[in-house]
């Protein structure tokens, strides 16, 4: 069988999958289009949150985040695990208790205000639209590597499917099959892994193989890795970072953004009970965790085995590694994967000192153009994508072909899961709270499914035209949609919790606040609306307000967000009584019923 | 009515007890050992590299898992105790 045939095979089995749970799931009222009815186990619903939130972004490109940026850029494992701490604790449970379809229907109650509402819904639809372009676009590159379909055709495909189990289904039929793409995606991701971790290490189990010896040098791996990468005129993949100011701020931006990110809040509005979504919570980062942590060891492994595949003296016991370096591969003797993905335009050779052999270095690292020249190398002649790395992985170990298809199932799976869950809370904000709760209130029942169905149907035309002709905040999705969810929603939602004096007008300028701070910041660097060009500063260390990234920066928002609605909250006046006895009542499980529109 | 009111206070007290304590401990792994305490835990070595390095790429992340399960348990017990369980 072709590999053609064998990825053909694979996806279409995972599509006829989802396909036969829409034809299962058809939701038959709102509380099943908004909340799957309710009654979701808090493990099934852990899971569903693991692929709701594990992204393309999370199954593609985080292993080459890792494997490119070394210790530095734990902060994706960090920040993106650490926020469930935050919702656990913060904001699911009481939000769950409070017990309503979404997000601003929460934060419009609870602040009295139509004004909070809307803001809350207008940071809802721009982090998520930011979110799921990525998702479509995602799966437009795993279709059109693995199907030979034009990256086009791939987005409509992908489109298509979502359209079939959220429409009908909605939060129902998307919870069921966020579990079976949870199911297809770690089984993807995991069998790769272990199978590089015992070539490597002889250690199966990938997160110890990363800590363990390298089999064939017999020196620790990550020693290995450092060795190998500091030949090179690498950092050392393990080196510490020296501003520490920004990776605090960074992560914390991560972490207070997943929390605030309504798509992932809105699963727990499916659980029965406030002590299960507490569990859930837990269970969640438990099936996030087993991605999580094979990450770093898939990124470790993959970058040591593309440094090794190009300069073979490497890989063993070394007693010179300067001698070493000096021998890379012929450019005619690379192996096939390579050839592979030379093809997509992903892996790029050039030539530069004419000498057929491939040199592939740090040739921005000024300390290392003496070593440079005296090698006689001209420049790094190698150009891999950090995004092929995971999908590169069966290839690299020489894995049978199923190992691809199954790659290939789940890099779709992963896309997919999330860009469902994202157009949820994108249709259910503008159905509910836009048209039954500050439009038409005297909506019908039915007329409320039918408006959330077509506006499901809207966003998903809306995410493929983005995903087909990406703007230029669609690369943007760590700044615009963490710093959005991060600075506006996240204080807005904590205080609606823990704070009885916080009230409508503190809330609505505190979150002005955050998001406009958060805004200004980011587009001072990126540009205003991100039209290239029209930054204000250069996006460099240098020129960063005390070393703060503009991705860092929703952190900063988040503090100005609370500072200022505490401040105006207590000029103003207090709540009224009915407010305080709805906060009394959110803090307390007791009689949380099942989620209801009304 | 009172007495409902002192009961609820004191479970909301005791809740923002376990958050804080759990919210340290959150912020000991990640912020401490894994960033800026990284420095000084540099001599424990772990596989090939440090214990801040572990902690930054394994051991906050488990750490997480921990804290949220140990949360949820003692805030059913919390239920229970206040008899504000469903």
């Amino acid at each position: 069988m072709s590999q053609f045939a064998i990825n053909l095979l694979f996806v279409g089995a995972s599509f006829a999958l989802y396909i036969g749970i829409a034809i299962w799931s058809r939701a038959g009222s709102t509380k099943d289009f908004y909340v799957a009815g309710g009654g979701v186990h808090p493990v099934t619903n852990g899971m569903a949150t693991a692929a709701d939130w594990m992204s393309a972004a999370s199954f593609i490109s985080m292993a080459g985040l890792l494997a490119s940026g070394g210790y530095a850029n734990s902060t994706f494992l960090m920040g993106w695990t650490g926020g469930y701490v935050i919702l656990a604790m913060l904001l699911a449970p009481y939000l769950r208790k409070f017990g309503k379809f979404t997000v601003p229907d929460f934060i419009g109650d609870r602040f009295y205000s139509s004004t909070a509402r809307l803001v809350a819904v207008i940071c809802l639809v721009v982090a998520s639209v930011t979110y799921v372009i990525g998702q479509m676009t995602g799966a437009g590159v795993a279709f059109s590597r693995f199907l030979e379909v034009s990256n086009t055709l791939g987005i409509w495909i992908a489109a298509l499917i979502v359209f079939l189990y959220a429409v009908f289904g909605g939060m129902k039929g998307i919870t069921y099959t966020q579990v079976a793409q949870y199911v297809v995606l770690i089984i993807a991701y995991t069998i790769p892994a272990v199978f590089i971790s015992l070539q490597l290490t002889n250690n199966p189990i990938p997160m110890f193989g990363m800590f363990s010896t390298h089999a064939e040098s017999g020196v620790p791996l990550l020693q290995k890795l450092d060795d190998v990468v500091n030949a090179l005129g690498f950092r050392d993949y393990t080196a510490d970072v020296d501003n520490k100011l920004n990776m605090t701020l960074f992560t914390l931006s991560l972490m207070v953004g997943t929390a605030g990110l309504p798509h992932v809040i809105i699963r727990f509005f499916t659980v029965p009970r406030v002590a299960d979504a507490r569990w859930s919570a837990g269970w969640a980062l438990v099936f996030i965790a087993l991605l999580y942590v094979t990450a770093p060891a898939v990124g470790s492994m993959a970058r040591l085995n593309l440094m090794t595949t190009v300069y073979p003296d490497m890989a063993g016991q070394v007693e010179n590694y300067d001698e070493a370096a000096t021998n890379p591969i012929r450019y005619e003797e690379r192996p096939d994967w390579i050839r592979t993905w030379e093809e997509t335009g992903l892996i790029e050779f050039e030539d530069m000192n004419d000498d057929g052999r491939i040199q592939f270095y740090n040739d921005g690292n000024e300390d290392f153009a003496d070593t440079e020249e005296e090698r006689g190398w001209e420049g790094s002649e190698l150009n891999v994508n950090n995004d092929i790395l995971v999908l590169a992985n069966p290839e690299i170990a020489n894995l049978p072909g199923w190992v691809i298809g199954l790659i290939a199932a789940g890099g779709i799976a992963a896309a997919l899961s999330t860009a469902a869950g994202l157009l949820l809370a994108i249709s259910s904000a503008i159905s509910h709270d836009l048209i039954r709760n500050m439009i038409n209130p005297n909506i019908s029942e039915k007329g409320e499914m039918l408006a959330a169905r077509i506006s499901m149907a809207g966003s998903i035309l809306v995410a493929t035209y983005l995903g087909l002709n990406p703007p230029g905040f669609a690369a943007q999705t760590v700044a615009l949609a963490f710093g959005i969810a991060g600075a506006s929603l996240f204080p807005a939602l904590m205080m609606g919790i823990f704070s009885k004096r916080v009230n409508n007008k503190g809330a609505v300028a505190g979150m002005l606040a955050g998001l406009l701070a958060t805004l200004l910041y980011i587009f001072t660097y990126l540009g205003w609306f991100f039209i290239p060009e029209t930054n204000m500063l250069p996006n460099t260390p240098e020129h960063w307000m005390l070393g703060i990234s503009p991705l860092s920066f929703g952190a900063v928002g988040a503090v100005i967000n609370f500072t200022v609605a505490f401040l105006v909250a207590n000029v103003t006046e207090e709540p009224p009584q009915e407010i305080q006895d709805l906060v009394e009542s959110v803090r307390s499980p007791k009689g949380a019923g099942a989620a209801t529109g009304h | 009515m009172a007495d409902d009111k002192t009961n609820a206070d004191a479970y909301w007290k005791a809740n923002i007890r376990l958050i804080t304590g759990c919210l340290i401990v959150w912020a000991l792994v990640s912020y401490g050992f894994a960033i800026l305490l990284r420095p000084l835990l540099s001599g424990i070595p772990v596989g090939g590299t440090d214990l801040g390095f572990w902690f930054a790429q394994q051991g906050s992340i488990l750490t997480f898992i921990g804290i949220i399960f140990f949360y949820a348990w003692k805030m059913n017990r919390l239920d229970k105790k206040f008899g504000l369980g469903e």
